[in-house]
């Protein structure tokens, strides 16, 4: 059966769509991607759709629910790169995508997941010191 | 009824696979007849919610592709070009269509949004649905 390649690069998972997907392909890089997120521990993971020339209410509630899983794993998700007919159909259709991260692309998708991942490790150690402030007051 | 062109297509809605097929058969028809890129991108994601719902609801069925180029002969001026897509199943039929053309209404797994969204990106549309027999008839008329 064929699959999605997904790539890791250092924290974060690339996947990058570029042919056209039926339901079934797109369950399973929904799968094969959870699975990977558990595997390697990533901590961010970047969709390129730049590649899809439609995204329908299905495909479209695949996208969110990835979102949503990744979050549920620890890992923050941003989508980029999709084409204008594309988001403008999305809208008039009435999928709206509230918990999905956008980015225009590729570059910049990155550079959102790169400055999230670090000021997600920064909130990480804080709580650590007031922990140790309060051991101390002990 | 016009009178059947000779582009006229009919497809088997009778798997995922197929979904694919007519998605791309919508597209050749909609850049032959000159709809630009959001309106084919509109007619492609309309013939997939509703290929769709043939699908999982209707059990398989099949959709006819009508190209509605402007006649030659006695045209009304302000005429223009059209795609007419009609999706038809022999399933159990849609029991409450008021309810089901409501956006966020499903039975299935999805959104909801695939009659309610393609009823939007269309500029007809029209349902017959009764059991063992759902026709549902869209027109989008080139900007």
């Amino acid at each position: 059966m064929e699959r999605i390649p997904i790539l890791k690069l250092g924290d974060c998972l690339i996947i990058s769509l570029q042919i056209d997907l039926h339901d079934r392909l797109a369950l399973a890089m929904q799968d094969d991607l959870a699975n990977m997120v558990i595997e390697t521990g990533a901590r961010g993971v970047l969709i390129d759709i730049s590649g899809l020339d439609m995204v329908d209410s299905f495909i479209g509630r695949i996208l969110g629910n990835i979102a949503t899983l990744c979050r549920v794993l620890d890992a923050e998700t941003v989508i980029v790169g999709m084409q204008p007919a594309v988001a403008i159909t999305l809208v008039e259709l009435g999928v709206t995508w509230d918990n999905v991260r956008t980015a225009l692309n590729v570059e910049r998708g990155m550079a959102f997941l790169r400055l999230h991942l670090d000021a997600s490790q920064a909130m990480q150690t804080a709580p650590e010191e007031t922990h140790d402030d309060a051991d101390a007051g002990d | 009824m016009t009178t059947p062109t000779p582009e006229i297509e009919v497809l088997p809605v009778g798997s995922e696979d197929d979904v694919v097929r007519i998605r791309q058969a919508v597209r050749r028809h909609a850049v032959a007849l000159g709809f630009g890129l959001v309106d084919q991108t509109k007619l492609v994601t309309a013939a997939s919610e509703l290929a769709r719902n043939v699908l999982v609801h209707g059990l398989g069925g099949q959709v006819r592709l009508e190209p509605l180029p402007v006649p030659i002969s006695g045209a009304r001026p302000g005429l223009k070009p059209g795609l007419r897509m009609v999706f038809e199943d022999q399933g159990p039929g849609i029991p409450d269509l008021d309810r089901a053309l409501q956006e966020g209404f499903t039975t299935g797994n999805g959104l909801g949004l695939g009659l309610s969204g393609s009823r939007r990106l269309m500029n007809e549309f029209s349902v017959e649905s009764r059991l063992g027999e759902t026709r549902i008839t869209v027109i989008k008329w080139k900007a």
